[in-house]
């Protein structure tokens, strides 16, 4: 009998991955992988050199560019898509609330967040796009732990929870009708500690708003950080303070909040990590906290 | 470190999801602001923080306080990393109960120690049972509502062995606990200070892994071929797939299935650097010396291994469609990155699973298990289920619609061991 090589949990979450990358390029006819500049979509761009070197990708990077980003996710974006050589696709909130005539989200931290609804639907259609890969994870939330690694959404993106397929041992199912496409996660079954000890062992750059910085800073009545910025709407009542802080997500940054943090470099973070004691989701999200089923709403009306 | 995925089977009477969440709230699992969700509840319903919210996540379940659809948790310990499957227990979700079981290494089997085994106890086990789970944990929870009594315990494990014995379960370690007190569930506890065992947690961590590492015969299916056709590789053609089974080495002569054609495999490329050899689960390229046919479904096998390559073979079917199959039906087999049409010839016989008997049918209705032959257009390398849990498994998909209709369990390749048809109403044991 054959000696078993042992793989470690990283290595059998990664092989994982490689699997359900290739079933994307082997069963759909155009693909695309949804790039945020976040820290999950840059481990999917990692797994994806993996699963296709030293061939191309056989999908674009697209990028939503909600025009609120941090300026540094921007830049990383264009250097990693020019050293992977690979395509990539931008479109703008911005332009989409023009070309459909959408109101601009108001109040004093207007977030672009729901909006970006629209864009990815639109860029779906102009691509015609089958199945969208995303960096989703399943321990981010609760709603999100219910869904497939292959998800379909209908014509108008929806998701519903109750007609999932039943998805059976590692086989996958992306047949599809005219009309619908599928959302992909191949690193569902990752944890947030399992990404960094990845991006650690992986030697993965990241962009720097994901270490300890002095940044300036508004305080929320929750007592959360939000980096100050100018397309917050503020008055003489906020507070605007100068502290040490990293972002554990990046999204838009009207609604992604900063936590306090002398963490440098990845070894710190996964150290701080070890000791926190705060979800990632519920220490840095203003829009899930709006409601208990706050992500369920936004995946049934087709968000990411 | 590595990694134990398992279920937990039972219904939300049972405490199913208050056991998996004390299982992260004991392990220091759960973070300050979920708890303070958890804490904002119980202030408007009174009572005790309901941990089974921790598991409940869509709308609609926790409005019916049950369980709807397969959940998954993580957590990690300092000796493993735990997926968690949450399977929902009532019998119309069988199917979901059946896609939770086909990932899993392990099923934690819960009883109520004031009802001790039911039908639904017989039911999961069997259904676990069947999926090829190795591992079983009795748990007989709410121990603290019979007064920790040791007797009750040792009843219910006395009938739960009857059923382990009937299924020929590899392995089953009983545990009494009590879920919403935490007793026995991560730390031992006193008032079960007659138990010698380990605590649930203690089991989950030292219970043996490293179930994905296939030792059967090598199978290889690609799912994808890189040709970079760029001026440094104009000729480069690799074949990208996950090693289903067995070990791959630089060297081998293989066999393309179902061509039949012979070739050598050149090299064996793993996360772009070339290894002499590769084994289950990893995912490789593979480089042919011959330039030979080979495209996306297509298996690869060292020629010293004989696969049955068949269009006809028998398989065990969890039927998942709202519309009752019929013998005659015509849909896809996709045996990972095969697809093949097929046709269901005939219905032999259903099981049913409270009873473990089995009894002549002619149709399959939403959650019935069946066993029937299928024909295919073209061959599939099939390996039966009970030797290979990856190549013997694969999926049935309505051609129009896209859906999946059901797991398929492939019983029996060779026809001189295929079941005889019995009329519609001879019931038999297994």
């Amino acid at each position: 009998m054959p000696t078993a090589i042992y793989l470690d949990y990283l290595d059998r979450l990664e092989a994982e991955a490689i699997h359900i990358l290739r079933e994307v390029a082997g069963q759909f006819e155009r693909p695309a992988l949804l790039f945020s500049g976040g820290k999950d979509s840059i481990a999917l761009t990692r797994l994806a050199e993996k699963a296709f070197r030293p061939g191309k990708f056989p999908f674009p990077l697209v990028h939503i560019d909600t025009g609120h980003n941090f300026e540094e996710i921007i830049n990383y974006r264009d250097e990693l898509a020019a050293y992977l050589g690979e395509k990539l696709i931008v479109r703008r909130v911005e332009d989409t609330i023009r070309e459909r005539g959408l109101h601009e989200p108001g109040g004093k931290y207007p977030s672009r967040n729901p909006l970006q609804t629209y864009t990815l639907l639109d860029v779906i259609e102009e691509f015609e796009f089958d199945a969208c890969i995303g960096g989703a994870r399943r321990d981010e939330e609760k709603a999100r732990a219910k869904e497939r690694i292959f998800s379909v959404r209908d014509d108008f993106g929806q998701w519903d929870p109750k007609r999932q397929r039943p998805e059976l041992w590692n086989i996958y199912n992306g047949r599809i009708q005219k009309g619908e496409n599928v959302r992909v996660f191949p690193i569902s079954n990752w944890t947030e500690l399992d990404v960094w000890n990845y991006i650690q062992r992986e030697n993965i750059k990241l962009p720097d708003i994901y270490f300890s910085h002095e940044r300036q800073c508004v305080v929320l009545p929750s007592g959360q950080l939000l980096g100050f910025s100018e397309h917050l709407n503020l008055d003489e009542t906020d507070e605007i303070v100068n502290r040490r802080v990293r972002f554990r997500t990046v999204g838009d940054s009207t609604c992604t909040a900063a936590v306090e943090s002398d963490a440098a470099s990845v070894d710190d973070i996964i150290q701080d990590l070890l000791l926190a004691k705060v979800s990632e989701r519920g220490a840095t999200r203003l829009d899930d906290n709006l409601s208990e089923t706050g992500m369920e709403d936004r995946k049934r009306n087709g968000y990411f | 470190m590595d990694l134990l995925r398992f279920i937990t089977c039972g219904s939300v009477d049972d405490g199913k999801s208050t056991l998996i969440g004390r299982l992260l709230y004991d392990s220091d699992s759960v973070s300050l602001d979920v708890l303070a969700t958890l804490e904002k509840r119980r202030a408007t319903t009174g009572g005790d923080v309901d941990l089974a919210l921790l598991t409940d996540g869509l709308k609609a379940e926790r409005e019916q306080g049950i369980t709807i659809d397969v959940a998954h948790k993580y957590f990690t310990t300092p000796r493993r990393k735990f997926i968690i499957t949450d399977a929902p227990g009532h019998v119309q979700y069988t199917r979901n109960m059946v896609t939770g079981a086909s990932n899993a290494d392990l099923a934690i089997v819960l009883v109520d120690a004031r009802q001790g085994v039911i039908e639904q106890t017989r039911r999961h086990t069997l259904l676990a049972s069947l999926l090829g789970i190795q591992h079983f944990v009795l748990a007989v929870n709410k121990m603290d509502l019979v007064g920790h009594e040791e007797v009750i315990f040792q009843k219910i494990v006395a009938d739960y062995a009857a059923i382990a014995g009937q299924l020929k379960l590899p392995s089953v370690v009983a545990i009494p606990l009590s879920a919403l007190n935490g007793d026995n569930v991560v730390r031992r506890s006193d008032f079960l200070s007659w138990y010698h065992g380990p605590s649930l947690l203690e089991h989950l961590e030292s219970v043996p892994t490293a179930v994905d590492a296939n030792p059967n015969e090598p199978r290889f299916q690609v799912q994808y071929v890189i040709r970079p056709q760029t001026e440094e590789l104009p000729d480069y053609r690799g074949y990208a797939g996950r090693i289903q089974s067995g070990t791959y080495r630089q060297g081998d002569r293989v066999r393309i299935w179902p061509s039949g054609l012979e070739t050598v495999i050149e090299a064996i490329e793993v996360n772009q650097r070339e290894v002499a050899a590769a084994s289950a689960p990893q995912g490789v390229i593979l480089r042919l010396r011959d330039d030979v046919d080979v495209s996306r479904g297509a298996t690869i096998v060292p020629t010293s291994a004989h696969p049955a390559v068949v269009r006809e073979l028998e398989a065990t079917l969890c039927w998942m469609d709202e519309r009752p199959l019929r013998a005659g039906r015509k849909l896809l087999v996709q045996h990972h990155a095969a697809t093949v049409k097929a046709a269901v010839t005939i219905i032999l016989q259903k099981t049913n699973i409270e009873t473990f008997e089995s009894q002549g049918t002619d149709e399959a209705k939403l959650n019935d298990i069946v066993r029937v032959r299928l024909k295919t257009a073209l061959p599939l390398v099939a390996d039966e289920y009970r030797q290979n849990r990856v190549t013997g498994a694969f999926i049935l998909v309505d051609e129009q619609t896209g859906a999946t209709l059901a797991a398929g369990l492939i019983a029996a390749t060779d026809p001189e061991y295929f079941t005889e048809e019995v009329p519609a109403e001879a019931v038999f044991s297994i």
